[in-house]
Order: C-alpha cells, then sequence, then structure tokens
C-alpha cells in the first residue's frame, strides 16, 4: 500500500460485482466500452447478495415465460405503494416497473434460465420470475457472458477510495493483492451494495445492539464506497438509521446464511423473550405481510433474542428450516433446553393455552381464531400448545438491507451540489432506497438491479466514447 | 460407514430442502421437497436417483468455503456406491466397489490370459472364421456361466434394494422410467442445455450425448450377440456372417456408437472435477469405461480381420475383454445402470401417484 503508480487508464471501471454491477458491465461492453469490474469479494463468494436471492419481480401484461396470467403497471405499483407506505420516488419506481418487462428477455439473452415458483412459494407466481438454480447460478451465466463479449474482472479488488475532482470521479483507488491500484476511468459504476455487513455502523443507527445483529448476506457489503461517496458530498437518499430485519433462526451462521436461515412458524407458534414473556400478537396476519417487523420485535427484547414454541399440531404447517428444532415432550424439558425458565415458560404456556377457544383452524388464511381475555392477544392461528413433542427455535434479527443509499436520477446519475456528478452512475442496491424508501417487495430489489444497471453500464458507455 | 455418508447426505438435504432454488434441474430435488425429514430408505433413493450433473453444485450460494459446506453430487454418489455395496450379493465381494479399477485390470488380465491358454490348449481341427481359432461349444462353455452368474448376482442385489426402497411395480412407471433414461432427461438441466461437467458451470450437454451414444451403442451390441444366438439356433445360420445380416447391422453402428460414448465420456471425466464425485471411485470408472471401450473396439478390429491370421490373438482379445466386463459387472460402475432405472421407475410411480391425488 505504500507507493502509487501511475493510474491505469480504462472506460468504465464498475465497483462491485453483484448482478446491477454485471448487468452495468454487460451493458457497458455492448455499447462498445472497455470495461473493468472491481470486485471486494474472492471468487467463490462473489455477487454481493445477489447469490441469495431467487427471482425479480415481473410486469407483464401476458403470460411470459414462467409468469403466468398478468400483472400490470398499476397492480405492481399499488404493491409498492403498500409496502413502502408512500416512501417512493414516484418517476423512478414508474421507470423500474415499466422496464422489468423487457428485462426478462435481456436477462434470457444473457443467459439466465427460469423455472416455475418453488414449492412453498406458489403466492409469487403470478408476479415472479425464479431464476433456474437461484442468484448465483444467474451470476455464473453474467460472469459466462460477460467474460465472453470481453469484460475484464478482478476478484478480491475491495475499492476503498473514488476521488471526486471538480464534479466528476478522477481515480478509483482499490486494493489489490495488497497493493494500491489507482485507475482513472472515464466513466464509473458504482454497484457495491448496502452498508449491513458493517455492524459498527449499524450500531451508529442502533446502539450497541445491533451487534447482536445475525446478517443474512455477504459479509463483503461494509459501504466502504457508499460511505466515501457521501464525506465527499454526493448526495443521499433513504433513512440512515434503518435496515431491513426479519427473525431468523437463531443458529443460523453470523454472515451469509441466506434463505435457508428463515423461519416462517411464527403466527403458529407463542414468541417468548428471554423471560419466557410473550411480546406481540403471533397471529397479527399472514406471515408475508407480517415477517419484516419481527425483526425489530426481536431486536427491541433483551439480548435480542427470542424463541418461538410450538406443538406436534402445528409441525408440519410451515416450511421447513435448515436446522432441526429443539424438542421435548414436556414444556418444562423444552424450557431447559432453551435456556429458559421452566416456570416462567410453563406460565406463560398455561395462561396462552387457557385464553384459547374452539373453532375452526386455518392455517393459509386469518382464521379469527384468537384468544379471549388476554391482555396481549393472539388474533389467529390461537390453539393451545398442549400435544407433545414439543418444539422451540431460538429467533434471532436477520439483517438483509439497509436503506441509505445515493441519490440518483431517471439515468441512474448520482447528485452533487444540485447537479449531477458528471461521469458517476449507481446501480443496486446502493440507489435502491430512491425506491423502496421502506420495507420491501418480495424479488424488487432484483428488479432494481437489473433495470438501473442496464441504465447505468449504457451511460458510462456513452459517457466514456 | 453407510451411516457416516448417509448422516453427511441428510445433514446437506435439511439445508436444500430449506432453499429449493434447484427445484428445476432434476428429479432428487421435487422428490427431496416432498419430505420434511429424510429416512434412510429416502436418501438411498436420492441418492440412485442422482446423475450426478453438478448443475446443484455450481448453483449453490453454500458451497465450501461456505460454512455449510454443501456438496450435494458428491454426498449422493458416496451414499449410492455404499447402498450398492449393502445391497450387493453375493456380499463377501462387494468391497470390490471400492477397489475396481484393481479389480477390473486384474480380471482383465487374468481373462485374457485364460483365453489364450484355451485357445492355444484346444485349437479346434475344423471351424469356419472365427470358429476355425475357438469351437463355438468351448466359447459357450465359457460364456453361459459367465454371462449368467453376473446377471443372477445382479438380480438378487436389485431386488434386495427395491425391497428396501419399498417401491411399486407398475406399466405407467417402466415407461415412464424407460422414457427418462432413454432421453436421459435428468442431465438435460431442466432448460435442455444439459449438465455442468467438463467446464465448471458451462451447460453442456457433451455428457449426456455421449452417453446416450454409450448406452444406445452397447444396447445394440448386446441385440448383435443375441440375434447371432437366435440364427445360430433358430435358423442354422452360423458365423461369420455378412454385412447385410442381423448381427452386422446391429453390431457394428453399436461398436461404433460404444466406441465414441465410451472415448467422450472419459475424455470428460478428465476435465471434470474429481471432488464433485465418489472421489476414491474415480479410478475404477475410468477403468470400467476403457474397459467398455475396449470390448467395441477389439470387437469391431476382430470384424475388420474376417479372414486374417490376425483373428488368432484378436480373437481371445476381444473375448478377454468380454469375460471380464461380465466378471466384474455386478460390482463395476456397470451397477448403477440397475439401480438408476430402479429409482426411476420408483419416483416416477409416486410421483404419479402424488399427482392422482
Amino acid at each position: 500500500m505504500s507507493k502509487i503508480r501511475s493510474p491505469k487508464k480504462v472506460d468504465v471501471v464498475v465497483v462491485g460485482g453483484g448482478n446491477a454491477a454485471l448487468c452495468a458491465a454487460i451493458s457497458a461492453r455492448e455499447n462498445g466500452a472497455d470495461v473493468l469490474v472491481l470486485e471486494a469479494a474472492p471468487k467463490p463468494f462473489r455477487g454481493g447478495n445477489s447469490r441469495h436471492t431467487r427471482n425479480f419481480r415481473c410486469m407483464h401484461a401476458e403470460p411470459l415465460g414462467t409468469l403466468r396470467e398478468c400483472y400490470g403497471e398499476e397492480e405492481f405499483f399499488d404493491d409498492l405503494l403498500n409496502v413502502t407506505g408512500g416512501k417512493t420516488d414516484r418517476e423512478l419506481a414508474a421507470l423500474a416497473i415499466r422496464t422489468s418487462e423487457e428485462c426478462y428477455d435481456w436477462m434470457f439473452a444473457h443467459g439466465v434460465r427460469f423455472q416455475p415458483a418453488l414449492s412453498g412459494t406458489l403466492s409469487l407466481s403470478r408476479t415472479n420470475a425464479f431464476f433456474l438454480g437461484g442468484g448465483k447460478a444467474l451470476l455464473n451465466a453474467y460472469y459466462r457472458t460477460a467474460a465472453a463479449i470481453g469484460v475484464r474482472f478482478i476478484y478480491e479488488s475491495p475499492v476503498l477510495h473514488l476521488e471526486l475532482d471538480g464534479g466528476r470521479v478522477a481515480f478509483v483507488d482499490a486494493e489489490i493483492d495488497g497493493e494500491f491500484e489507482r485507475f482513472a476511468p472515464r466513466a464509473v459504476v458504482a454497484a457495491s451494495g448496502g452498508f449491513q455487513s458493517d455492524l459498527e455502523w449499524l450500531a451508529e443507527a442502533w446502539g450497541p445492539a445491533a451487534r447482536n445483529f445475525l446478517i443474512r448476506g455477504t459479509p463483503y457489503n461494509r459501504g466502504v464506497v457508499l460511505r466515501d461517496l457521501l464525506d465527499q458530498g454526493v448526495e443521499s437518499v433513504g433513512d440512515p438509521t434503518q435496515c431491513h430485519a426479519v427473525a431468523i433462526d437463531g443458529r443460523s451462521p453470523k454472515f451469509d446464511g441466506g434463505i435457508v436461515t428463515r423461519l416462517d412458524c411464527v403466527p403458529f407458534s407463542i414468541a417468548v423473550n428471554k423471560l419466557g414473556r410473550r411480546f406481540y400478537d403471533e397471529g397479527e396476519d399472514i406471515w408475508p405481510k407480517r415477517y419484516a417487523i419481527w425483526g425489530r420485535l426481536v431486536a427491541a427484547q433483551p439480548d435480542q433474542v427470542a424463541n418461538a414454541i410450538i406443538d406436534a399440531k402445528s409441525i408440519d404447517l410451515f416450511m421447513p428450516s435448515a436446522y432441526p428444532p429443539v424438542q421435548a415432550e414436556t414444556i418444562g424439558e423444552l424450557a431447559r433446553k432453551l435456556g429458559l425458565s421452566p416456570d416462567s415458560l410453563a406460565a406463560t404456556v398455561a395462561e396462552f393455552n387457557s385464553s384459547c377457544r374452539p373453532g375452526a383452524f386455518h392455517s393459509s388464511e386469518p382464521d379469527g381464531l384468537s384468544t379471549e381475555g388476554l391482555p396481549l392477544a393472539k388474533s389467529n392461528w390461537a390453539r393451545p400448545i398442549s400435544r407433545p413433542p414439543f418444539y422451540g427455535y431460538e429467533l434471532r434479527p436477520g439483517v438483509t438491507f439497509t436503506y441509505l443509499g445515493l441519490r440518483v436520477d431517471r439515468n441512474a446519475r448520482t447528485q452533487a451540489n444540485d447537479g449531477p456528478v458528471e461521469n458517476l452512475w449507481a446501480a443496486g442496491e446502493i440507489m435502491a432506497g430512491s425506491i423502496l424508501g421502506k420495507g420491501y417487495l418480495a424479488g424488487f430489489g432484483m428488479t432494481i438491479g437489473t433495470v438501473f444497471g442496464r441504465i447505468a453500464g449504457r451511460e458510462a458507455a456513452e459517457h466514456a466514447r | 460407514m453407510l451411516a457416516e455418508t448417509i448422516s453427511e447426505a441428510r445433514r446437506q438435504s435439511e439445508i436444500c430442502n430449506a432453499c429449493r432454488y434447484c427445484e428445476g434441474y432434476c428429479s432428487v430435488f421435487p422428490s427431496m421437497h416432498g419430505h420434511r425429514s429424510f429416512s434412510d430408505g429416502d436418501i438411498t433413493h436420492l441418492a440412485n436417483l442422482c446423475h450426478n450433473c453438478r448443475g446443484c453444485y455450481y448453483a449453490c450460494q453454500y458451497t465450501a468455503p461456505h460454512e455449510f459446506d454443501i456438496n450435494l453430487p458428491r454426498a449422493l454418489a458416496e451414499v449410492q456406491v455404499a447402498s450398492w455395496k449393502g445391497f450387493a450379493w453375493p456380499s463377501g465381494f462387494a468391497a470390490l466397489f471400492d477397489r475396481s479399477g484393481v479389480t477390473i485390470s486384474a480380471a482383465l488380465a487374468l481373462s485374457i490370459a485364460f483365453l489364450f491358454w484355451l485357445a492355444t490348449l484346444v485349437r479346434p481341427e475344423s471351424g469356419n472364421g472365427f470358429y476355425a481359432y475357438m469351437s463355438h461349444g468351448l466359447m459357450l462353455a465359457v460364456f453361459i456361466p459367465a454371462f449368467l452368474a453376473p446377471l443372477i448376482s445382479l438380480g438378487i442385489s436389485l431386488r434386495r434394494y427395491w425391497r428396501s426402497a419399498g417401491g411399486e411395480l407398475t406399466w405407467r412407471g417402466i415407461a415412464a422410467s424407460l422414457r427418462s433414461a432413454g432421453r436421459m432427461s435428468n442431465l438435460s438441466g431442466g432448460h435442455g442445455e444439459g449438465c455442468n461437467f467438463e467446464d465448471e458451470d458451462r451447460f453442456s450437454n457433451a455428457r449426456r450425448w455421449f452417453h446416450q451414444a454409450a448406452l444406445y451403442g452397447f444396447i445394440l451390441c448386446f441385440a448383435s450377440t443375441c440375434s447371432g444366438t437366435l440364427l445360430h439356433y433358430g435358423f442354422g445360420f452360423e458365423a461369420p456372417y455378412s454385412i447385410f445380416s442381423l448381427p452386422k447391422i446391429l453390431g457394428v453402428p453399436g461398436g461404433v456408437l460404444l466406441c465414441a460414448g465410451t472415448l467422450g465420456l472419459a475424455y470428460l471425466k478428465t476435465k471434470a472435477d474429481r471432488n464433485l464425485g465418489a472421489v476414491r471411485l474415480w479410478g475404477g470408472e475410468m477403468a470400467f469405461i476403457l474397459l467398455l471401450f475396449s470390448v467395441s473396439f477389439s470387437g469391431l478390429a476382430l470384424y475388420a480381420a474376417t479372414g486374417t491370421t490376425a483373428v488368432s490373438w484378436l480373437l481371445p482379445l476381444h473375448l478377454g475383454f468380454v469375460l471380464a466386463f461380465f466378471l466384474t459387472a455386478p460390482y463395476s460402475k456397470m451397477a448403477h445402470g440397475f439401480y438408476r432405472l430402479a429409482a426411476l421407475l420408483r419416483e416416477a410411480e409416486s410421483r404419479a401417484r402424488a399427482s392422482q391425488a
């Protein structure tokens, strides 16, 4: 890192190696530019959080490939407004939604293959196109396509700094093989994701509790480029204090656990904190509409941990997780195995059970089977926890992504001092906060990455001419 | 050994079952996703259903160096061979699976030596074509037991597998499994672009087409031999047969296909990552492929040498290859075809039942 070599000239540098970065690289190369991709991760972990994705949300006027029926612009927009509570840039959102339809064929033409909605995800079969093999297979296809047309890659090349000078990026500084490398690109696409794997940064917004959070995605999204640009006056968008967190299996790895750490058992459970007490209505609504609030609910509990307790009646009602549940023949034994006080868990279960009332149970829709007389009600699916064996899953908050990002215009160009940064575009999670200001819509992150990655690549190549 | 390999495959299957991204690649995943937990029999079934196309490995976000260390193609390949050892009859020879490279080489040397010895010892006084070098009766005396014994061994092993798997034999199951094997549809990758074998994550149908060439070549060669037997005993036509006879019409293209298929498979095998299969078995699998190549190539050479004195050494050589192939069949890679077909059959039937329900 000591000596600075003379900067290497290149048309377009793409910072990052995920879906948006690859879409930008391919698009820039196809528009005639010489393209270099700087990916911080080593090859086996390339691709950022895109490795963990499985589908993208796609507008379509009629059946398209694996997508059934139709999913129109208005309905798509309503779904977005619904989850964001209106916190979205309407112009950019409309652009993402409208362009999503042509992305399907573009993705196919660049090697991505689709499969019908996976078992257990039929609710998404009309709105979301699933990648055959998942996100890593999509990335493999893009890396092959990009390499075939002459895009160059350097793995393990974290970018540390973009030198802004006179309203444009003059240099890109990266660390490669322990050496400091400086590039002088004509144009730059920043597609290096959010900052959710920098626990200290999360702790700035969340307090020390954030150090106990699990990070569902790549450990390489540390927000280095994002912070570097914000520090130099590039305009931000999105709430810096918010992240999208869901409740996941507490035994998951600290990073990179991905989809298999998901737990869908909460609606059929009672969820207790480490004191053995319930803290929220587990049956408030169907799980797809509630799973995203449970990350912060658990985060607010002592030690950021909770346990979902179910009995033999419910064990087959949800998708299995990667870890088998803790199992016991009595509530007391289960409490001991989970590290809870047997007396307080038994008391909580007894109180809950005595508040359950008879009625028809329907697992797939709100069934109105609620508790009676409990200060903290369970509004649906309230059945006594009574038939052994009993099962417990530890829950912890799992962070999916952060909202803070770079403001862009409809050409994906970043902004500073009330004007565009001349040669800096942004795509993917690093700018998604413009559109997804709050909440999450399944598969929409990949839509944003694809749409704006392609735009950013094209614009960067035009500029580099 | 079996218990360990099964528990590792179970660990991985439970992770796969929580992910499901690979559902469209092959039959293994839809079959897996019908379960919440996996019995030893379930894992054995998945293992024998797996064609080792490796699509799931390259698509997997949890392969090493990730701490989940998923390598399902390998885990299932290990269970597969462990299960064959468990079902093998007579079980005393089951350990040969682990050393089938050595087994095949030894069987080969002994078979060839034996046939040369036989050929020089009992040279017939008269006879046409290769019967001038070895009488028909002598060949039958050697090959009828050498053909039937492995067939009986494989038959009993397979029956033990079928009983433990608890499958049901139906016509629609048979038809569906033959269709699947005939098209090798589990090597199509689900999108028809093939599997990930010789060049990491690149999809290619090369392995599928070479395997088809080997499979159909083998069937044609087998049919050629059967047709010769039929002509000999049913119609009194004895070898040598002309190029327009049934044994040659079937045998020559069969031999060419089998040669091309096995050579292609051997080549691809040298390119593929050995760590995505049962690593210890690589040599045995390669020996098996080369043995099949030797059978077909020496057969074609023998035909080309008709009327020349080369027949005197090509004949015992070819018969030596054939004999070694038969003798090692129950404990070599040859077993995979039978177990695979049985697993496909069981899967086809259980899927048909599920779709009716």
